[in-house]
């Protein structure tokens, strides 16, 4: 046994009042869904934490009419005004930023640490930023003019944070929206739903509508929605692509990614480590932009490895609501079942699996921190996404071998360059085709910086200025 | 010690090129996992196991021009039964001509007695001085003797210098144990603060210490996490085991146990013991007692039920 062993400290979920059933957001108002209603469980314990209506085409398209009734008003509004709405909101998220970080955690598996000091702040820095931009749109250079009735679809690994990227801008803007959450994840957008609500926010501003993925179809297809953006797999981009082809309706994804955190033999070591760790392991790793693969100079391998070892084995897995967790339950049994197929197939195509010893709890979603080292190119864990937290370990020799390996991939969203001499970092991120590069860190968002992707990791930006030509018919 | 590691003691250039090949510290990710690592909830059984702990890791200082052999009999007092059942101190930290005071008083009783010496604070003094002075001290009974490097020849690229005292005050501390004070605040650089603890450990030091609490910032999260990494790396490459002894600007049981979050999370049990991990600290053992009390009654006492000393 450990000389210091920490106590539980679990967060009280006293503070979330959880309702035995949810019903869809339309026109300011939470009425009852026309399909099958479905359940929302804690990925952690397997309990089911309320259940969900389900919106068919015909909820959505009284959402998106809706929307289109109130877009003549809050288009008309002074930037000014929608700003005064859209600062009311950030306040009220960061009052109710506990509540919302606990719901998040409960609903969603992330560790609560994660949820409370990453997403909810910036959140609630989204709102903040974008409300700024409203009544300063014409100096954007993108015009003034918005694009009409927004549909919105979010996946569940960042539910409220993602909810926050397209809702913040769209109505800065101008745009009312129409939003899908997760199926898996659904509970912090209705509590949103709510605050729209507090914030006297005009009805048919925000619509949300919650239901799997024909519901998101749904949404994607209506004849009236001007503006289509999604976050989600490269898989389902690639329908909503086809769906909105010729229809006029602009589009911004955002989807997978495989990106290389790139360590170079000078990097400073013990913070690469600390960046390799956050890149993969952050989120149990369900983030698009994760450094997954890990290109280490083959000089500093062992050394890099034996330290990379080391400090994995210091994470705590487990609770997501005990403040001290760093590494929380995966979403769902079937992103699990993905991580185990994908992990397997590492190991049966030839590459060394290792994770440190770690007690899983017995009931809910779990996966331990896994590394693959000796990985190829040529593996499919090199070259899938597996939205998980498994590590893939590969070598490069010099600096050009790295920037042929990092970018040898169909997806191009994020990388990492980790090394203590400036003008290597400014050689190699010019030549990396991604839309994100971090140097000597990972994983660092503001609302004032864009993010969004190369190649098969999507089009279009969010967040900063750039985040706004999106949502403005420029 | 390897060969290759005594090698590079050899002249200011050996010393320099090795100490430069180390590893560079990013200042912005350091802070980023002190900052993280002190986001720890420490509660209940947790936390009473801490603060014990921590008591027990105390060097409890008293370092004032105004010192007087009366102040240092109360403190040591203080140091054997800090009061409420709570375990003795490690060791009381005085000034060189109060050790004999100290030796006196702790006759008998298990806290060590460290003095300060080399010129302390400044380290502005002659090598003969020194070692005179650590001579001294340890004549008089002092078990441990915590020095301060030569900033100035530190920071002027004379490493061969600053180890050459080191050796040079280790020979003259005997049996007793040397503390190595960096005095980080003045170092200013996180690669400083990491090349200036392997000079230490590469010249004997048996712990390496932040600061001498006279020149602010003393031990920050930070400083405190780049030095157990360099000792834990120091052990893997060596084979040779160094405490760390953050001094200075540590004041609540808060910013003691994160001091021992940052031990268990970064060089680990290894060091969670009082033979290895210091806290240099004067007011911090009232605080840890009061807290020990709360958690004991579920009251906060008055200040008024804590002594004085």
């Amino acid at each position: 046994m450990a000389i210091f062993e920490y106590a539980p400290a679990p967060e009280s979920r006293d503070v979330v009042d959880l309702r035995s059933s949810y019903g869809l957001f339309v026109n300011g108002e939470f009425v009852e869904g026309s399909g099958k209603p479905f359940k929302t469980v804690n990925p952690a314990t397997e309990e089911t934490l309320a259940e969900v209506a389900t919106a068919t085409s015909d909820d959505v398209d009284r959402a998106v009419q809706a929307a289109r009734k109130a877009f003549g008003v809050w288009s008309a509004l002074p930037g000014g005004e929608r700003a005064k709405y859209l600062f009311r909101i950030a306040r009220i998220i960061q009052e109710r930023a506990r509540e919302l970080a606990v719901l998040e955690s409960l609903d969603n598996g992330k560790p609560i640490r994660e949820s409370r000091d990453f997403d909810l702040p910036q959140a609630a820095a989204h709102f903040f930023y974008y409300a700024g931009w409203a009544d300063k749109l014409e100096y954007a250079g993108f015009g003034t003019k918005p694009l009409g009735v927004a549909g919105q679809v979010i996946p569940w690994n960042f539910p409220l944070l993602m909810l926050a990227w397209k809702i913040a801008p769209a109505l800065a803007c101008g745009n009312t929206v129409v939003l899908k959450p997760a199926e898996t994840t659904p509970l912090t957008a209705l509590l949103f739903a709510d605050i729209c609500r507090q914030a006297e926010l005009p009805p048919g501003v925000v619509n949300i509508v919650t239901g799997a993925g024909e519901t998101g179809a749904a949404v994607v297809a209506h004849t009236d929605v001007d503006k289509v953006a999604f976050t989600g797999s490269t898989e389902v981009g690639r329908i909503i692509a086809r769906t909105v082809a010729g229809t006029g309706k602009k589009l911004t994804l955002e989807l997978g990614g495989k990106a290389a955190n790139i360590v170079f033999e000078d990097a400073a070591i013990d913070q690469a480590v600390e960046g390799i760790v956050n890149g993969i392991f952050f989120n149990q790793g369900h983030v698009c932009c994760a450094g997954s693969r890990l290109l280490v100079q083959e000089s500093i391998q062992d050394e890099l490895l034996a330290a990379l070892k080391r400090r994995v084995a210091t994470l705590r897995v487990g609770d997501p609501l005990d403040k001290n967790t760093d590494v929380g339950a995966v979403n769902s049994a079937e992103q699990l079942a993905r991580i185990r197929r994908l992990s397997e197939l590492g190991e049966s195509e030839g590459a060394e699996r290792w994770s440190p010893a770690c007690e899983l709890p017995d009931r809910g979603f779990w996966f331990p921190p896994t590394l693959f080292t000796g990985v190829a190119q040529s593996h499919t864990i090199a070259r899938e996404e597996v939205f998980g937290p498994v590590l893939s370990v590969l070598t490069f020799r010099t600096p050009a071998e790295a920037v042929e390996k990092a970018n040898n991939t169909p997806y191009g969203l994020s990388a990492g360059v980790w090394t203590e001499k400036g003008s290597r970092i400014l050689w190699t991120a010019e030549r990396l085709r991604a839309g994100v590069v971090w140097a000597n860190t990972f994983n660092k968002f503001d609302p004032a910086s864009p993010f969004g992707g190369y190649k098969e990791s999507g089009f279009g930006r969010e967040g900063g200025l750039h985040g706004l030509e999106a949502y403005l018919d420029v | 010690m390897t060969t290759s590691l005594t090698d590079v003691a050899s002249s200011d250039a050996a010393l320099r090129a090795f100490l430069h090949g180390l590893p560079g510290v990013d200042r912005v990710g350091a802070d980023q996992r002190a900052a993280m690592l002190g986001t720890r909830s420490i509660k209940t059984t947790a936390k009473a196991q801490a603060i014990d702990l921590a008591i027990s890791m105390v060097d409890l200082t008293t370092l004032e021009g105004a010192d007087t052999a009366g102040k240092v009999r109360a403190m040591c007092a203080k140091a054997v039964r800090p009061g409420g059942g709570a375990p003795s101190v490690a060791a009381v930290c005085v000034y060189p001509d109060l050790v004999a005071v100290a030796a006196e008083a702790l006759a008998g009783t298990p806290v060590k007695i460290a003095s300060v010496a080399t010129a302390f604070p400044s380290g502005r003094s002659t090598l003969d001085v020194k070692i005179a002075e650590t001579e001294r001290a340890v004549a008089d009974g002092a078990h441990e003797i915590d020095m301060v490097i030569d900033r100035g020849a530190f920071l002027s690229g004379r490493y061969k210098k600053v180890y050459d005292e080191i050796t040079a005050v280790k020979a003259a501390c005997g049996d007793a144990h040397l503390k190595v004070i960096l005095e980080t605040g003045e170092l200013a650089t996180y690669d400083n603060v990491r090349r200036a603890s392997w000079l230490a450990m590469l010249a004997g030091a048996d712990f390496i210490k932040t600061s001498t609490g006279k020149v602010s910032p003393a031990a920050t999260p930070s400083v405190t996490l780049i030095m157990l990494e360099a000792v834990r790396d120091f052990r893997a490459a060596t084979g040779r085991q160094i405490g760390v002894k953050p001094a200075g600007g540590i004041r609540t049981t808060k910013d003691a146990i994160k001091n021992l979050v940052l031990v268990n999370e970064t060089a680990g049990d290894d060091w969670l013991t009082p033979e290895w991990f210091r806290l240099g600290a004067s007011s911090l053992l009232n605080d840890l007692l009061m807290q020990r009390e709360k958690l004991a009654t579920g009251r906060y006492a008055g200040p008024d039920y804590f002594t004085l000393d």
